[in-house]
């Protein structure tokens, strides 16, 4: 059977889409990378959507699922690299992707997810420093 | 009926051309300016040999028949020709109208002394040029809408200039009026531009833009919402204060968009976004 | 007034006949000239159509067609099941409406990416859904 490959790349996964996905890929890959999402501890899902010409409600919700899913794993979903004619689809669909970070291309999205991580960081900084103190 | 029109046609085809070639160059209205007299002479020709090999006596009154068809064809090609090198719908109408007359004139001399055939004949022929005017007519003015379409088309193309202002960021001012059509236009060379240059910020500039109703905003916000899917960001400026209040007496809510009230304060938030910094330089400093 | 100028009929019983339908359709919008935001609007429009067919009547057939109007070509497309058929169409055409477990966009979310929508159900008989997409429109 198909399988679309997920690659590691640090801290990160890289999801490329080469093909138009139907029903049964695109609901494997949601099994596959939330799967490797918790099998490597990652802390973003890049997912690489340039050369997809077609995204119905089906795929938009299977996108959706991914970034909840990861999410509740602790790991941000960027969806990189959609086409124009996809985007005006998808809203006048009306599937706006809400709670899905979007990038133009995958090293701006790698970018997004690195500062995603640092204000992170300073946040759990913070929280250390102004933690409870225990007298 | 003694006489038949068809007949007629043939026998007299070269008198008629030559009557009404001298109705037409006679008639103020000729644009030789538009026209020389042997496209004319060689436009009325072909018509009349159309009108003489395709007609019969049977089919001469009934212009929805097909060997009409020929004749409205040539009629249609010389109407909208006519609407497109912009002739006046008088001088295109006065064209059917001369033949009219020479046609008649060649009758009157054909029946001198029968004045129940003249009568006849002459009342088929002016119900059957009748029905070539309209016809002229009709092409004529769908000659010219479709001049109307293109210059709309052109138009559209022309007022929809995507401007690269800065490295990454990219600016679209709006003028005139925004309809569904327009703004699809315009979303759909903006996103474009942003995956051709790589452009994380876009400004869309509405200053030009007399009003901004209900449809106005849903397309402002689908073509933002778009952006973001995306990955880049589309900022809205040139909101003028009265846009601010139909908007919002409209109940319109533009809450989830970065709006801006000039370019200017966007391409500050612009840079502010991707850490740019424009300082001014002390005097003496270089 | 529509004008027909050619047809092409395509059975669906399973998934990968989508697939191939999709193909189908983006052939005749390249056919007529149809620009890609269109193009990718309309072949939307058919996944989701598809998708329902098979989802709720195990498939049907779909229609493909060049239409004309005067001045402006399209492609319309007639989807025809035998399936249990929509007891509420104005229901089903409300967005977030879902029988199945979807974001219920489906049907109302068709007809914003088409310029002609029409939908016909008989309870126990079927369901025709038709659309038109124009080249410019």
């Amino acid at each position: 059977m198909d399988r679309i490959p997920i690659l590691r790349m640090g801290s990160f996964l890289l999801v490329t889409i080469q093909v138009d996905l139907y029903d049964r890929l695109a609901l494997t890959l949601e099994a596959d990378l939330v799967q490797m999402v918790n099998k490597t501890g990652a802390r973003g899902v890049l997912i690489d959507i340039s050369a997809v010409s077609i995204v119905d409600s089906f795929m938009g919700r299977i996108v959706g699922n991914i970034a909840s899913m990861s999410k509740i794993l602790d790991a941000e979903t960027v969806v990189v690299g959609m086409q124009p004619a996809v985007a005006i689809t998808l809203i006048e669909l009306g599937l706006p992707l809400k709670g899905v970070h979007t990038a133009l291309d995958v090293e701006k999205g790698m970018a997004l997810l690195k500062s995603m991580m640092d204000e992170d960081q300073e946040t759990d900084q913070e929280e250390i420093e102004d933690g409870p103190v225990v007298e | 009926m003694s006489l038949k029109i068809n007949k007629l046609l043939q026998k007299k085809k070269k008198n008629i051309l030559e009557l009404w070639m001298k109705n037409q160059l006679a008639d103020e209205g000729l644009r030789e300016d538009l026209i020389s007299n042997e496209e004319l002479r060689s436009q009325s020709e072909e018509l009349i040999d159309a009108l003489v090999s395709n007609l019969g006596e049977d089919n001469f009154e009934n212009v929805d028949s097909d060997l009409w068809s020929p004749v409205i064809e040539i009629l249609g090609g010389i109407a909208i020709t006519r609407a497109r090198q912009g002739f006046t719908p008088r001088e295109t109408g006065n064209f059917v109208f001369s033949l009219k007359e020479a046609l008649l004139e060649i009758l009157q001399q054909e029946t001198k002394d029968d004045a129940a055939a003249l009568f006849a004949q002459s009342l088929r022929i002016s119900r059957v040029m009748d029905s070539l005017s309209v016809v002229t007519f009709e092409t004529f003015i769908k000659g010219r809408e479709e001049v109307i379409l293109r210059q709309t088309d052109e138009i559209t193309e022309i007022s929809t200039p995507v401007i690269r202002v800065w490295d990454g960021i990219l600016a679209l001012p709006i003028i005139g009026t925004l309809d569904s059509a327009r703004t699809q236009v315009v979303m759909e060379s903006l996103l474009q531009e942003i995956v051709e240059t790589g452009s994380s910020i876009a400004i869309l500039d509405i200053s030009g833009v007399p009003a901004v109703d209900s449809l106005v905003a849903q397309h402002l916000i689908k073509t933002v919402s778009a952006t973001r899917l995306m990955g880049a960001e589309c900022i809205i400026s040139g909101i003028r204060p009265e846009i601010a209040q139909t908007v919002v007496h409209l109940g319109i809510d533009l809450s989830t968009i970065i709006t801006k009230a000039s370019l200017a304060s966007a391409l500050a938030y612009a840079f502010k976004a991707m850490r740019l910094e424009v300082k001014k330089i002390p005097a003496g400093q270089r | 007034m529509v004008l027909s100028l050619s047809k092409d009929t395509i059975q669906v019983v399973k998934e990968q006949d989508a697939v191939f339908l999709k193909n189908r359709v983006k052939e005749t919008a390249t056919k007529i000239k149809m620009g890609l935001v269109n193009q990718t609007r309309l072949i939307t429009a058919a996944s989701e159509l598809v998708r329902n067919m098979l989802r709720y009547a195990n498939g049907g057939r779909c229609d493909i067609e060049v239409v004309s109007s005067g001045r402006n070509n399209g492609v319309r497309l007639t989807f025809t099941d035998k399936g249990p058929g929509i007891p509420d169409i104005s229901q089903a055409m409300k967005d977030g409406f879902s029988t199945g477990k979807s974001l219920g966009l489906g049907l109302p979310g068709t007809r914003r990416l088409v310029n002609e929508f029409d939908i016909k159900s008989k309870i126990g008989e079927g369901t025709t859904v038709m659309v038109i997409k124009w080249a410019n429109g």
